[in-house]
């Protein structure tokens, strides 16, 4: 069983929760930027966390399923329907055979994460199967998704069939996610940051700059990271570095002074100074930025990040337990 | 040795600043610490990034925390276990893993070689010195990166040392064998690159389908043999 793209959008492709294990080879960790909201909606789906999803950029979406499948998405403001009926953030959707789900254009926010159950179903690529969109591998023969694209689902778990059965009248699901994992598309957004490395690399009135400016957000943006337009970060030096490992979530600032907050596409190394970190727990609000956005960034210790990141990991454990219930 | 956070979920493990002095020598100890880090099986680790002068310790701060570790002192705690790690390897530290030698067939037809005469021009060389220079000698794999497979290599003449181009060309074709400054790599996949490119290799350096997916890693030793356009054209694995 299959669902067929009529209109694949500005940019989508397959991710999962990503690729690890081969960085030492050069192949980034890729996967969803919002590892999070996949996982969300996934468990709405009655998927696995796990299970591949679509990653949808700026909408334009049209799609049609083979047969009843549940339906879940987090991320940006889009405007999600089937037919006429909209389908919100964070809820179970039932779709039927042959309803066209449309995803329109996002009034704040970049990207949604959208989960089918019984997940798509295109083949494991060094143990993901995420769209390696740089080099051109995992997903669907390791493109974006184009219009006409058909795309194979798996087969669903017994959940996903049981919510089949309780949505059958009510389409969409009365219970959901927390609405604060689904709205995390800001209009100025704030970024928690550690500091990195060469942190003392800038002097003060540079480092002041960073954690007081607004920053933009550069049309040049991708998924390998947020470019931004200004202000600029002086360094203090100009030496070359030698390259060494970057993770998503590096601030890194080139010659020109123009950071650089790198993403899930990023390169296994790089030669830049690491000014600072944003924390994981922040890296779904980096997902969402686009070309005009603004951004400020505010330092936190380490132990916070660990902090904020272990609760948002119990409230998912403890959605997890929730969602079980409806399961009888 | 030196450890430090990069970001929350990987740490940084500094072998030596002195990169530049003792290249062969950092490059053995950074495959040392790999080695050892592996050994460790520290809970939590999910990967190694080996680089020229570093090891990158990308690990999972729930997984950690679950270990009974208080939020606060996740990075004290995977600190420790690397530095205890890193001592224990040494202990029973016997015999090195032997580096491999790879051949590297290179084709330097003009059609490939786009900038083989203006490498040719700043070395002072004719072309076919260059090429002759460039495959006589022994380089290493210093780390794999920039794309998927691609090796940067040591131990490139200083006479060949050739500036980047000050606009990168938009696509290098997969396979070609470049220079850039002091270094010299080839590109795996067809890709954007600023490199000098003087041959091409008809050999699959970047394979998805298989694991591992790279032809080569940190540490390899590497030497290029000269074949013909037909040898290329013909060349099969």
């Amino acid at each position: 069983m299959s669902l067929s793209l009529t209109r694949a959008g500005f940019l989508t492709s397959v991710q999962d929760l990503g690729r690890n294990g081969f960085r030492q080879f050069g192949v980034s960790l890729g996967g969803a930027l919002d590892v999070f909201a996949l996982r969300v909606a996934n468990l709405l789906a009655g998927n696995d966390e796990s299970d591949a999803g679509l990653e949808i950029t700026l909408g334009g979406l049209r799609m049609r399923f083979e047969d009843k499948r549940v339906i879940a998405w987090c991320g940006g403001e889009f405007d999600v329907r089937v037919g006429s009926t909209p389908l919100p953030a964070g809820h179970s959707c039932l779709l039927n055979a042959d309803d066209e789900l449309t995803i329109n254009q996002p009034k704040v926010g970049c990207r949604a994460w959208l989960t089918i159950s019984g997940g798509i179903d295109v083949p494991f690529v060094l143990g993901s199967r995420s769209t390696d969109l740089r080099a051109n591998f995992g997903g669907l023969d390791g493109r974006a998704l184009r219009d006409g694209d058909g795309l194979p689902l798996g087969k669903q778990s017994e959940f996903s069939r049981s919510l089949i059965d309780l949505l059958r009248e009510q389409r969409v699901a009365s219970w959901s996610s927390p609405a604060e994992w689904s709205s995390s598309a800001k209009t100025e957004t704030v970024l928690r940051i550690i500091r990195g490395v060469d942190w003392s690399r800038f002097n003060d009135v540079t480092i002041q700059r960073l954690t007081r400016d607004a920053f933009v957000v550069s049309s040049d943006s991708d998924r390998m990271g947020v470019r931004f337009d200004g202000p600029e970060l002086r360094r203090n030096d100009d030496v070359d570095l030698v390259s060494e490992a970057v993770a998503p979530g590096t601030i890194q600032v080139p010659p020109n002074g123009r950071p650089i907050l790198l993403l899930g596409d990023c390169q296994t190394i790089g030669g830049y100074p690491k000014i600072a970190h944003v924390i994981t727990v922040d890296l779904p609000l980096a997902a969402q930025l686009r070309a005009g956005d603004r951004v400020r960034f505010s330092e936190v210790s380490i132990a916070d990040a660990y902090r904020f990141l272990l609760e948002r990991e119990r409230q998912l454990e403890r959605f997890r337990i929730g969602l079980s219930l409806h399961d009888s | 040795m030196k450890i430090t956070p990069l970001g929350d979920s990987a740490l940084t493990v500094r072998v030596d600043d002195r990169f530049k002095d003792a290249p062969e020598k950092t490059l053995k100890e950074v495959l040392n610490v790999v080695r050892r880090l592996e050994d460790a099986h520290i809970p939590g680790v999910i990967e190694l990034a080996p680089a020229y002068t570093t090891v990158g310790v990308f690990f999972d701060p729930i997984r950690v925390i679950n270990c009974a570790v208080e939020p606060g002192s996740v990075v004290e705690w995977i600190t420790q276990k690397i530095c205890e790690g890193l001592a224990h390897g040494k202990r029973k530290q016997g015999g090195r893993a032997v580096a491999r030698v790879v051949e590297v067939p290179v084709c330097y037809d003009p059609e490939f070689a786009l900038d083989l005469d203006h490498v040719a021009q700043h070395a002072q060389m004719s072309a076919k010195e260059v090429v002759d220079l460039h495959r006589a000698t022994d380089y290493l794999v210093n780390c794999i990166g920039f794309t998927p497979g691609f090796p940067y290599l040591a131990g490139l003449p200083e006479k060949l040392a050739t500036p980047r181009h000050a606009t990168p060309r938009k696509e290098i074709a997969a396979g070609s064998v470049a220079i850039g400054g002091r270094q010299s790599g080839i590109y795996p996949l067809r890709s954007p690159g600023g490199w000098n490119v003087i041959g091409r290799t008809p050999l699959r350096l970047f394979d998805p389908q298989t694991n591992p997916p790279a032809l080569l890693r940190a540490g390899d030793r590497l030497r290029f043999q000269a074949i013909s356009r037909q040898e290329f054209e013909t060349w099969t694995f």
